[in-house]
């Protein structure tokens, strides 16, 4: 194959990574901004909403994209709910404090990751993609259903941001996030928002697996990748920032796809950390992040 | 008179830090009362209290009849209390048209109390779509006194609003105080200059140490001002 139609590929699949990687880490993102809480247990989420899709679209059974949409509502919907009591027996009952939620996650991710191994085994089990068109371009053939990730994934993130800037939800999500004891003096029940982004973060998580589960596998440990790279992506994007997430999520997910086909996985790794570490230096809030109040 | 707020053998702690003892205060309707007294003494954490941002650890707050303490700090705004905390505190990312919108979101207030709080302070009209964080600061004040009047409160606090102000919103400030006393609306002034506080406030509580040693009328102290010598050593 020649060089653009290479590149093309490489592209195509680095902006496959980009769009998972993207809603995965704004969940994170949105969790920290609003209630700066450091979520480890975020990649678990992740992990479960890979591993409910499998068990959905099992027993489900029929045609695939049946299962799939069915997993695509019902696990996020699961996943949720998970957060919520997540939030409500561990998170509040902390009050938020940064340092212990930190501890608590850790402890959390392996409750969930523990769980599922005995629920679930330690085997890897695939999902069938809803349907198998493939796109024929003059070069190469190309997944129909992993361009439909990419488009599934832009849609999902204008969604969000017109939710946070154009709804009184978004409004009040993001007065918690400026300044949550000013927003209780109007009104807002901020324990009630806590409860609710720790859902939508975990939410966003479970469909980016969903998504990411049929070109993949469903396994017990998948959520320790996405949760590293995630947090690539908050810390070079700036922590609570929708765009920069975006940003860097297809910075990060072309220059994996690019340069780990061009050159080797292991050389694109060297350069997110060492991009991170130069954010880190340079611009510690991150590329569209505002510094600490 | 009748009562607008009473507060009765308030104790507040910050941790292990006591910082009101007992303290009690009587707002009576349509007034404005004044917090006076030394940095520390428990102004700011009077007005805390009352918002539920500090739990009140005994002692109550009565808003006309109805118990304060206890309620989460989300639902006192919706009782009927307004807060125009120290330094504004806006939210400086958000747009003046989005500020004022989350002090009508609290009680549910609609076009109709957004125009009045607008036709109060007409320079927002012109300022709807800039980031309130890029306001000058007494333009800042005043879009922090319109998003809590968006709530209609019955009780209006007031912490310290003229603080870092020039002389000419000094003015302003006072003006929109005396013409919500008009309105009916009963408010609780944190203030820290002698001037301000003659020139706009009914009755003055010295508070000291976290309680209110003297509360006075104002036309008592211009006649006397030892008051505030004996508690703020000035004046």
């Amino acid at each position: 194959m020649h060089f653009g139609p290479h590149l093309l590929l490489a592209t195509l699949e680095g902006l496959v990574t980009s769009a998972v990687l993207a809603l995965t880490a704004l969940g994170l993102s949105l969790v920290f901004g609003v209630m700066r809480v450091v979520n480890v247990a975020h990649g678990e989420f992740f992990m479960l909403g890979a591993v409910l899709a499998w068990a959905i679209t099992s027993a489900i059974g029929g045609h695939p994209a049946l299962g799939f949409l069915a997993a695509l509502v019902i696990a996020p919907l699961i996943v949720g709910a998970v957060a919520v009591v997540a939030e409500r027996l561990v998170l509040r009952r902390l009050n938020y404090n940064p340092e212990a939620t930190i501890v608590a996650t850790i402890g959390m991710l392996y409750i969930i990751q523990q769980l599922a191994l005995t629920f679930y085994g330690p085997e890897a089990r695939p999902v069938e993609p809803p349907f198998s068109y493939r796109i024929l371009l003059p070069w190469f053939g190309y997944s129909g259903y992993k361009l439909s990730i990419i488009a599934a994934s832009a849609v999902l993130l204008i969604a969000t941001w017109l939710v946070l800037t154009r709804t009184k939800i978004g409004l009040i999500m993001r007065a918690t996030q400026y300044d949550s004891e000013t927003a209780q003096a109007f009104g807002i029940s901020v324990g009630r928002v806590y409860g609710g982004v720790f859902a939508l973060g975990a939410m966003l998580a479970a469909i980016a697996a969903v998504l990411i589960v049929p070109i993949s596998q469903a396994h017990y440990l998948m959520g320790q990748d996405p949760l590293l790279l995630s947090f690539i992506v908050v810390i070079i994007g700036g922590l609570g920032s929708l765009r920069g997430t975006v940003v860097a999520a297809v910075l990060i997910g072309l220059s994996d796809g690019i340069i780990s086909m061009f050159f080797s996985p292991t050389l694109a790794k060297i350069i997110a950390t060492l991009l991170v570490a130069m954010v880190l230096v340079f611009r510690p809030q991150g590329l569209f992040g505002t510094a600490s109040r | 008179m009748t009562d607008a707020l009473v507060i009765s053998g308030l104790d507040c702690f910050y941790g292990e830090v006591q910082v009101l003892y007992g303290l009690d205060l009587v707002l009576n309707k349509g007034e404005v009362l004044c917090l006076f007294g030394r940095n520390g003494a428990g102004k700011t954490t009077t007005l805390k209290a009352i918002m539920g941002l500090v739990p009140a650890n005994g002692g109550s707050i009565r808003l006309a009849g109805r118990e304060l303490t206890g309620l989460p700090a989300h639902e006192v705004p919706k009782a009927g209390v307004a807060y125009v905390p120290q330094g504004r505190r806006l939210f400086a990312e958000m747009t003046v048209a989005e500020n004022i919108e989350i002090g009508l979101m609290a009680r549910g207030k609609g076009k109709a109390t957004r125009e009045n709080v607008l036709d109060l302070f007409p320079l927002l009209r012109q300022r709807l779509r800039q980031r309130s964080g890029t306001l000058s600061g007494g333009e800042q004040q005043m879009l922090a006194m319109a998003r809590a009047l968006c709530l209609e409160p019955q009780v209006l606090l007031l912490d310290e609003p003229t603080e870092g102000l020039m002389p000419s919103m000094i003015a302003k400030i006072r003006e929109t105080v005396s013409k919500l006393r008009e309105l009916g609306v009963s408010t609780i002034l944190v203030e820290q200059r002698v001037d301000a506080v003659l020139s706009v406030a009914d009755r003055v509580s010295f508070i000291e140490n976290g309680r209110n040693r003297e509360t006075v009328d104002v036309d008592a102290l211009r006649a006397d001002p030892s008051a505030v010598r004996r508690y703020v050593g000035v004046g």
